[in-house]
């Protein structure tokens, strides 16, 4: 049985949290304006491709990651209409939404099956990331990494210290007085909603092309399912998902750092940990639903 | 300028009409994505559509209909109750999985015991394993207040690992000179769920569908359960004061959901698939979410709507063997019904009309 690095193992967590991260962040967003989107899922699978296939074509992975937060917006432009203009259920259109982004992914996928993709340019650090262990851990990744990191303290100044925050989040707590006072609630939430989107197409484009970094059919495995739990374990607060995501980044790391050395437990055991401790944890969290936004899933028609 | 006008009720007329109309339009919207594969859009759709029944080849393919269809309409009115009731079951591929391993495990270890009561013992496993996986979101949504939907998802991936697990480990076939899969349980006549009329593809499943749609039919219509289910979905506080207990009916809706999807994995395990694979499932536990929407939680319209998908995914075969249409345009088929289906429902709901003046 071989050891584990920890400098090597906090240097992947930090990779493995990113999608997440910017998966839940655009989700919490989504939520804080009273919208659920359960299309997480197919939003990412959809950047992961999207992004994949025009890094693959451009040879600018940056290009792609552009195409990725079009690909989801596109996608969640689908899920605002249904839910936002047709009135439609939002778990339903949640579900719809991933299920149509798998089939979609998968088709658009064909033929970039065993590619590699253009590497990702990493900021230079100069003298910093020879730093021992330091170094590794925070000056040794790509772009998004920083990016990711970047937009947590954007969204938490966002909803806590701007008016268009403040406007966010009378939207999701309640929609009927916020439509009395003025304010646009389906307009609104249909922004909220692209953000969303964008944000988990990052988050698949990161998977698709750093992390793994390949194509390969439902390569999301779940990643959008943990994304939307990680909001309820974040109790709707931005700095909480950032631990969130380093938590069950670590989780996804460790199991995959356990399969490699050899272990005797079947690795297909190792495997379930992740989805076992999303269960464990939102178990936990879920004793306290109080910070919900008031308004959360349902739907909103205009009196006149 | 257009205006929506919630109605009173939902519209009777749009409520049957919407589902065959989302199925045209997605018709429409399908033939335009397969031309721009490159196909002939009127050769795909009715080689979809029309050939596995009525073409040349259609006596092959009429069976496959049924065995298709079964644990589609078989999970899918599990997870009806559930919808109307405002409980979402959306791990039944998980139960379906565990349902397919718990049966399949009691085939295997009387192993080769000829005896009548192999076959129904195994179809009580696999409806209790699948009716066990589905507690595990019923019990923590009722004791803790936990998601049931993210839970309950959450163990479709569990599930996928513990298919393979046993795949690879504890059911791998002693004689299968170390591949990975179970003994095939087509080769064990006590286990082998065989057709009840030779050639129609209608084995057990298929009975135990057409049973389970006429028994949720009479729960909805006739028996006070089924009222609370309704009710607890469209009037949750009148619901209360009706005396409907919130957690008594997530846990019998998860049950009933699970045990049924548990039923459709353990038939098709003993039957259509034969052995315990890490390939198994083919997703059968989504695809039935849809099946239950297009039949608008109806058992009778979740029947038809189980032979439409059976049909898309037939023809969908057919298409990919015939004009080389990637199966992956078949999935995205699926998924645009259950879209335009939410889409179209709009006028199930409200009333469209042409903004007038008001006077002042």
């Amino acid at each position: 049985m071989g050891a584990i690095d920890p400098g090597l193992l906090l240097a992947a967590l930090m990779v493995a949290a990113t999608p997440l991260l910017l998966a839940a962040l655009g989700e919490l967003v989504v939520e804080r304006a009273g919208v659920l989107n359960l299309g997480v899922e197919g939003m990412m699978i959809t950047g992961a491709i999207c992004g994949f296939a025009v890094a693959v074509n451009s040879g600018s992975p940056l290009m792609g990651f552009v195409a990725a937060a079009g690909g989801g917006a596109a996608l969640a432009l689908l899920f605002a209409a249904l839910t936002q203009l047709a009135l439609a259920n939002q778990v339903a259109s949640g579900l719809a939404l991933t299920l149509f982004g798998l089939g979609l992914s998968s088709l658009l996928g064909q033929g970039y099956v065993g590619i590699k993709p253009p590497p990702m340019p990493r900021p230079d650090f100069g003298q910093l990331s020879d730093v021992p262990v330091l170094g590794q851990v925070l000056f040794s990744h790509d772009l998004m990494v920083y990016l990711a990191l970047a937009l947590v303290a954007a969204v938490w100044a966002m909803l806590n210290h701007t008016r268009a925050g403040l406007i966010l989040r009378a939207v999701g707590e309640n929609h009927d007085a916020a439509h009395a006072l003025g304010y646009r609630v389906v307009r609104v939430r249909v922004l909220a909603i692209m953000f969303g989107g964008s944000c988990a197409g990052l988050g698949g484009a990161h998977i698709s092309l750093v992390r793994v970094p390949q194509w390969t059919e439902g390569m999301t495995a779940g990643a959008g399912w943990i994304a939307l739990a990680l909001v309820v374990f974040a109790s709707w607060r931005a700095g909480r998902v950032l631990l969130g995501a380093w938590l069950f980044g670590g989780v996804t790391v460790l199991q995959l750092n356990l399969q490699a050395t050899g272990l005797a437990i079947p690795v297909e055991y190792l495997s379930m940990s992740p989805y076992l401790i999303t269960i464990f944890v939102l178990v936990i969290m879920s004793a306290d639903r109080s910070r919900a936004p008031g308004s959360l899933g349902r739907t909103f028609h205009a009196p006149h | 300028m257009l205006r929506m006008e919630k109605r009173p009720q939902p519209s009777r007329i749009w409520t049957w009409a919407s589902p065959p109309l989302a199925v045209v339009v997605t018709m429409i919207a399908g033939g335009a994505l397969f031309a721009a594969l490159g196909k002939d859009p009127g050769e795909a759709i009715a080689t979809i559509f029309w050939n596995p029944l009525f073409g040349e080849f259609a006596f092959y393919y009429r069976p496959q209909l049924l065995i298709k269809a079964a644990p589609l309409v078989l999970i899918a009115i599990g997870l009806s109750l559930g919808f109307r009731a405002g409980v979402w079951n959306i791990g039944a591929e998980g139960q379906y999985i565990v349902g397919a391993l718990t049966g399949a495990a009691v085939g295997l270890a009387f192993y080769p015991l000829e005896s009548r009561v192999v076959f129904p013992l195994m179809v009580l496993a696999g409806a209790l394993g699948g009716c066990a996986w589905a507690m595990i979101p019923a019990l923590l949504r009722v004791r803790f207040g936990t998601n049931e939907i993210l839970v309950s998802l959450m163990l479709v991936y569990v599930a996928e690992q513990l298919l393979a697990a046993m795949a690879l480990g504890p059911m791998r076939n002693p004689d299968g000179r170390g591949f990975p899969g179970s003994r095939n349980l087509r080769d064990y006549p006590a286990a082998h769920n065989a057709e009840i009329i030779e050639g129609t593809g209608m084995h057990w499943g298929v009975a135990a569908a057409v049973i389970a749609v006429i028994l949720a039919h009479a729960l909805l219509s006739r028996h006070l359960l089924g009222f609370h289910i309704r009710l607890a979905g469209q009037a949750p506080r009148a619901a209360r004061f009706a005396g409907v207990r919130p957690g008594r009916l997530v846990v019998i809706c998860l049950g009933v959901s699970g045990a049924l999807a548990g039923l459709a994995g353990m038939f098709e395990v003993a039957g259509p698939a034969g052995q315990v694979s890490i390939d198994f499932n083919v997703g059968y536990g989504f695809t039935a979410i849809i099946v239950a929407f297009l039949g608008r939680l109806h058992p009778v319209g979740i029947l038809l709507a189980g032979l439409l998908m059976a049909l898309t995914y037939i023809g969908g075969e057919m298409a990919q063997s015939t004009l080389g249409l990637p199966a992956a345009a078949i999935q995205l088929f699926q998924g645009m019904l259950l879209f335009f289906l939410l889409a179209v429902d709009v006028l199930t709901n409200y009333r469209i009309r042409l903004r007038r003046a008001e006077a002042a």
